[in-house]
Order: C-alpha cells, then sequence, then structure tokens
C-alpha cells in the first residue's frame, strides 16, 4: 500500500511539474491584467527547441535557456499587440497558440539530423537525470518527492518565492494593483506598460521551462504535440488556483495525478469510468469557479479574478 | 491603428493554416518538361492523416508510395499531403486532386470513408481506394490487413519471454481493430504460457505522448514485464525500456527507434498491396473489392526480431507463420474460451463471421474490460 502510494505521488508530482512552471508564470501574467492563451503554443515551442538544443550541445543548462529565450519572444509579440498595440488579448493568444502548435511541428520535422530525415522525433537526446537525496531519498512516501529531477526541485522552491514575491513584496504589491487598477496604480507612479510587459514575458518564460520539462525530463525526446492540451489546463489551473500561487500546488497535484489514479484504476480492475475520472479536475474547476462567485457576491473579500484582466489599459487622452 | 492589427492577425493566420496543409510532390522534373510528361504518366495522390515523420502508421503508408515509385518509375508520379483532417475538410482535398486530374486517390484514415464515397461518385473515371472501411462502390476499393496474425506471433513471443506472467497492452479505443488484436495477442501468449494474462488500459487516444506513457507506467506498477501496445507513439516502449522492462512494438519496426528491448514488432507493408493495384490500373484489370490481406499476401508482417529473443522461439514463430501463411490453421479457430469460460468456438471450429468482426467480445487471459 505505502509502494503504491509512493509510486502514484512519485508520478503525481512529475507529471505536475510541467503544469506548476506554466501556472505560475501565467498567474503572474493575468495578475498584471493580460490574459495569455498562448501557453499551449508557448510549452510546444519549448519543448522542441530546449530538445533540439539538449541533443545537439549535450547541454541542459542551454537547452532550459535557449527555450525561455523563444517563449520570451513569443509572449513578447502578445505583449506588443495587446498592450502597445491594445488587441483583444483572446485573440492575440489564440494565434499565438495556433501558430506556436504549426511551428514546432514544423521544426520538429526539418531540425533533425540527416540520418534521421530531419526528424528529432525518434532521436535521443540529453535529458535531466533523477537525482535522489542521500538518507531520506529512499524511504517510502519520501522517496516520491525526493527522488526528482532538477527542475523539480527547483520547483518546490518557486512556490514559496513566487507566493512570497506577489503578497510580501513592494513589487508583488504593486504588480496587483496594476491588474486591479490600472489608473490609479499609474496615478501612484507605477509604470502600467512597463509592468505588464515585464511579467507577460516572465509569463512566457516560465511557459517555456515547462515545455522543456516534459521534452527534456517527463516524457524524454519530442513528440509532435507533446503538450497533449496541457497549455490549456494551465488556463483552467490559474482558476482554481484564484491567481495565487501557493494554490497553484494544489491544482497541479489534482490535475496531474488524475491520470495516473485513472490508469491504476483501470489496472487494478475498478468500475469507475476512466472517462468520469478524467472529467473530475474540470467540474472541480467550474465548481470553484461558481464558488468563487457566490463568496464574492455574499462575502466582503475580494479573491477572483484581478479586475482588469483582459482590458487593454489606455492612458487618458491629452 | 487597429486595421493594421487585424491585417497582421488574418495574415498570421492565413500563414499557420497554408503551413498546415503541405503539399509535396516527390517529382524531382521540373518545369515544361515535367507539364508535358504529366498528361502522359499515371498520377496518383496519396491522401495523409498525419506525417511520414510519426514513423507509425503514415510513415508506412509514405513507405508503401515509395515502393509504387520503386517498381513503377517513370510509369507513375505520386504526390503526398499530409495532416488531413477527418471529416468535411477531406471532402475537399480529395475532390482537388480528383479534379487536378488524378488517376488513382488512396486515402488512408477510417474517418476519410464518407468523403472518399461522396467524392468517388462525382468522379467516375478516377480509381479510389480507401483504407480500413467497410463501403465500397465501382470505382472504389477498401483495402486493409489482418494484423491479427503478425499480433498473434508477437503474443508467442511475450508470451515466452515474461517472467512475471503479466502483459501490459496500452490500447487506444474498445473498437473492434483493436479488441481484435489484443485477442489475437492473448491467444499467442496463452498458447505458449496459460499462466499469463494480459492486462489491457485504455488511453482513449490515438496519439497522446504523456497520456500513453502514463498508462504503461501504471502497468509496469501493476507487475507487467512486457508491455504491449495499440498506439501511435513509441512511449509505451520508452517507458518500459527505462525500467528495464522488454516490449513488442507496433507498426513500424520500432526497435529501431527505441533499441532492442523491442522484442519484435507487427507491422504493416502496404508495398505488397499498393504495387499491385497500381499495376492492376496500368493494365486496366482494375476491379472494385475489399481486400483484407494477411501474412501470405505480405500486407502485415513481423519485423525481424530483437537479439534478445532465443532462438528456440523464434523458430517456434517461424514454424507457426507457416501454419498460417499455408492456410491450414488461422488465429480465431477453435477452441477459444471468452473471458468468463463460456465456450466461443470449440475445437474444429471458428468464431464466426459477423462476431470475428464486430469482436465485442475478450477471449479467456485478457484482464481488461470493454467499455
Amino acid at each position: 500500500m505505502i509502494g503504491l502510494i509512493t509510486s502514484l505521488l512519485a508520478i503525481t508530482i512529475s507529471a505536475g511539474t510541467s503544469l506548476l512552471y506554466a501556472t505560475i508564470g501565467e498567474i503572474y501574467t493575468e495578475r498584471s491584467g493580460i490574459l495569455n492563451l498562448g501557453i499551449e503554443g508557448m510549452m510546444l515551442m519549448g519543448a522542441v527547441t530546449s530538445f533540439a538544443v539538449s541533443y545537439y550541445t549535450n547541454s541542459l543548462f542551454l537547452a532550459l535557456l535557449i527555450a525561455m529565450v523563444v517563449t520570451a519572444f513569443m509572449a513578447l509579440i502578445h505583449a506588443f499587440l495587446t498592450i502597445t498595440m491594445k488587441a483583444n488579448q483572446v485573440v492575440s493568444g489564440l494565434s499565438i497558440t495556433i501558430f506556436g502548435t504549426g511551428l514546432s511541428s514544423f521544426l520538429g520535422k526539418r531540425l533533425g539530423p540527416e540520418s534521421n530525415n530531419f526528424n528529432l522525433y525518434g532521436v535521443n537526446g540529453k535529458n535531466f537525470p533523477d537525482i535522489q537525496v542521500p538518507l531520506v531519498g529512499d524511504w517510502p512516501i519520501f522517496s516520491a518527492i525526493l527522488n526528482q529531477d532538477i527542475l523539480t526541485y527547483i520547483a518546490y522552491l518557486i512556490i514559496p518565492l513566487a507566493w512570497f514575491f506577489m503578497y510580501k513584496t513592494k513589487k508583488g504589491l504593486n504588480l496587483r494593483a496594476v491588474g486591479e487598477n490600472p489608473r490609479t496604480a499609474e496615478a501612484m507612479g507605477i509604470n502600467v506598460i512597463r509592468t505588464r510587459y515585464i511579467y507577460t514575458v516572465i509569463g512566457g518564460m516560465f511557459a517555456g521551462i515547462g515545455g522543456a520539462h516534459l521534452a527534456l525530463a517527463y516524457t524524454p525526446g519530442w513528440n509532435e504535440h507533446i503538450t497533449g492540451g496541457r497549455g490549456w489546463i494551465v488556463i483552467a489551473l490559474v482558476i482554481f488556483a484564484m491567481w495565487n500561487p501557493g494554490k497553484a500546488i494544489l491544482g497541479t497535484l489534482l490535475f496531474g495525478g488524475i491520470n495516473a489514479i485513472q490508469f491504476r484504476l483501470q489496472a487494478a480492475g475498478t468500475d469507475i469510468p476512466a472517462s468520469l475520472l478524467n472529467m473530475l479536475p474540470y467540474l472541480v474547476t467550474v465548481l470553484a469557479l461558481v464558488l468563487l462567485t457566490v463568496y464574492e457576491n455574499y462575502g466582503k473579500r475580494k479573491i477572483g479574478a484581478p479586475s482588469a484582466l483582459g482590458k487593454p489599459y489606455m492612458k487618458e487622452d491629452k | 491603428m487597429k486595421k493594421k492589427l487585424y491585417w497582421l492577425i488574418l495574415i498570421i493566420s492565413a500563414l499557420t493554416f497554408l503551413t498546415g496543409c503541405q503539399k509535396k510532390t516527390d517529382v524531382s522534373d521540373s518545369g515544361d518538361k515535367a507539364a508535358v510528361e504529366q498528361t502522359e504518366k499515371f498520377k496518383i495522390a496519396f491522401i495523409y492523416i498525419g506525417a511520414p515523420g510519426d514513423l507509425g502508421w503514415t510513415y508506412e503508408h509514405y513507405r508503401g508510395k515509395q515502393m509504387i515509385e520503386t517498381k513503377y518509375g517513370s510509369k507513375v508520379e505520386t504526390v503526398h499531403i499530409e495532416d488531413v483532417p477527418e471529416g468535411p475538410d477531406a471532402s475537399r482535398v480529395i475532390r482537388q486532386y480528383a479534379q487536378e486530374g488524378y488517376n488513382m486517390i488512396f486515402t488512408t484514415s477510417f474517418g476519410y470513408m464518407d468523403p472518399t464515397v461522396e467524392v468517388a461518385a462525382e468522379f467516375p473515371e478516377v480509381y479510389f481506394e480507401h483504407c480500413s472501411g467497410y463501403k465500397t462502390a465501382d470505382n472504389l476499393s477498401t483495402y486493409f490487413g489482418k494484423m491479427y496474425q503478425p499480433r498473434y506471433l508477437s503474443g508467442l513471443v511475450a508470451g515466452s519471454m515474461t517472467k512475471s506472467n503479466i502483459i501490459g497492452y496500452v490500447a487506444a479505443f474498445p473498437i473492434p481493430e483493436v479488441t481484435r488484436g489484443i485477442n489475437a495477442f492473448t491467444i499467442g501468449v496463452r498458447k505458449v504460457n496459460p499462466d499469463a494474462v494480459v492486462k489491457v488500459i485504455w488511453t482513449s487516444t490515438w496519439y497522446n505522448p504523456t497520456q500513453e506513457r502514463e498508462a504503461a507506467v501504471a502497468l509496469l506498477d501493476a507487475g507487467a514485464d512486457i508491455i504491449a501496445q495499440h498506439q501511435d507513439t513509441t512511449e509505451p516502449q520508452k517507458a518500459a525500456m527505462e525500467r528495464g522492462k522488454l516490449s513488442i512494438g507496433y507498426d513500424s519496426d520500432m526497435g529501431s527507434f527505441v533499441g532492442e528491448t523491442v522484442l519484435t514488432s507487427p507491422v504493416w507493408n502496404w508495398g505488397a498491396y499498393y504495387t499491385r493495384t497500381v499495376g492492376e490500373a496500368l493494365e486496366g484489370t482494375w476491379k472494385s473489392e475489399s481486400y483484407w490481406g494477411g501474412l501470405k499476401e505480405g500486407v502485415v508482417e513481423l519485423a525481424k526480431m530483437s537479439p534478445l529473443v532465443p532462438a528456440d522461439v523464434v523458430s517456434l514463430v517461424e514454424t507457426e507463420t507457416a501454419k498460417i501463411i499455408s492456410g491450414s490453421w488461422d488465429v480465431f479457430d477453435g477452441p477459444i474460451k471468452d473471458q468468463d469460460g463460456n465456450i466461443l468456438a470449440a475445437e474444429g471450429e471458428s468464431i464466426d463471421a459477423g462476431k470475428l468482426l464486430s469482436q465485442s467480445f475478450f477471449v479467456e487471459g485478457v484482464d481488461g474490460k470493454l467499455k
């Protein structure tokens, strides 16, 4: 039993890592008032570029760096369109996803070695090994948490840091102010445009790391559409986490674990239909959204979406 | 400002859609010369659901196309189009090739069935070939292979080599094609190892690398030491290899991409059918048919064995192959029992045709549910 729980937890954490990075990035982006629906495309681009770099250079650090640069650039396009050009954020985000999906499969067929018909699919590159923490690393339960790859360990650190930054620092306060009421924030001397640019680009970089984790650690190698819709799950996760990086961990564990659990239930021969379990995380998201609205309408505290989310910021005409 | 932006988005989306469907002509001739010759050449078009880069389903159809080129050389001109979605888009693409004067069109996915039927009725002069469907017309044939035969053979290999007596099977959807494969595989496993069971997990995807890997890991955790699959990725095989476990591939020779832990793979060899039907069309003897070829016709086969497979297992597989090819025995000949021990076919009988096609049962030895 302990063995089963340990292996379930291990795969849940591993499956959740890519979601966690992208979710934290998206929370920061949305907190600044920019909705980025391009996550799926960015994760795919992060995956394909990081894998290509790791294959040719054998440097995981460089692979991660390039993935972040590429997705930061994609986020920059989104930022330019939505912040400077004041375009519809939904349309721009969807274009980025469609663009990233197409370009990543195109690159996957062109960046590979000549011996493999220029395909990246079917070649093996270097990937992040699991590192076991000495002493406690092979205890039951502990081994699930302390026998993971380096990106997952970094994720453990990022959750509290991201929470601390958002709620306990001045910069975090500024960020939240920009997302809630950009006009007031501007009056307080915060540069709204610059803030939004910065956090959109940071969000993109995090999506890139998420994609790189898929291609370099979770399912090592490149497959077309390797994300399998994870970018969209991230959008749901942000809502589930109520735009709070601390709560993101619960959501990623739920979403990441549900598949692992579903397959194990099938292997154990239970009668619960797999499709029912598969829709559970979405059901919980809808439920969370409903409860949120009810709570906000009858309660006093505001915990939901940033008020200015999705709205372009126009300075008053001079 | 706004106007500019809409143009930008319009251009971006237009570009994406254009690159989505890439057209590739494999003719090296260029310019006017090609244009003159094209009128004399027999032009063949292939509609692919994926890209040859999948190293699976579409890759095998691509290999078949290459075999047509090798055999008929300058007499034919072939072209293929990748990533065509099933549904109305398919009709449009198929119709376009028919209008451009292609003589023969292969549509290589089940979902192209109705679009192909629709377009075939509009162009009676064009030969149509649809893979894996069941609707035919005067100018429309269907073709498929008895994949269950090599699946059975791969079951013999898995049954001989499992130590835990649990073999995992990552399966896509509970449709006849897939359950037939599971049943044939299990019959093979149980023939050499009556104690072994085949544990089945449904992923509800044909292609989702992360899901298929997780399913394989769940099976490995449940004690499986060999992973077989019916999916379009190599992830289950890779997951098994990382755990130091063995696997059986599918579609194409996955051993060459993953390593020798892939014991063997039941594979398609469409060239055997393609060269025949194109030849008939060239000679004018082509007739509409429902083709279901097996090991004998060479449309399906077992990929070469990994060096890990012991010699006695290899020779067993050779004996069984010869038996199937000679026609003296086939996989679904009795005695066969279903999962609950009910007799489906007694000694000397075989499962009746209707049941064989619908495959709404699991044979004895399968540990899984048909949902």
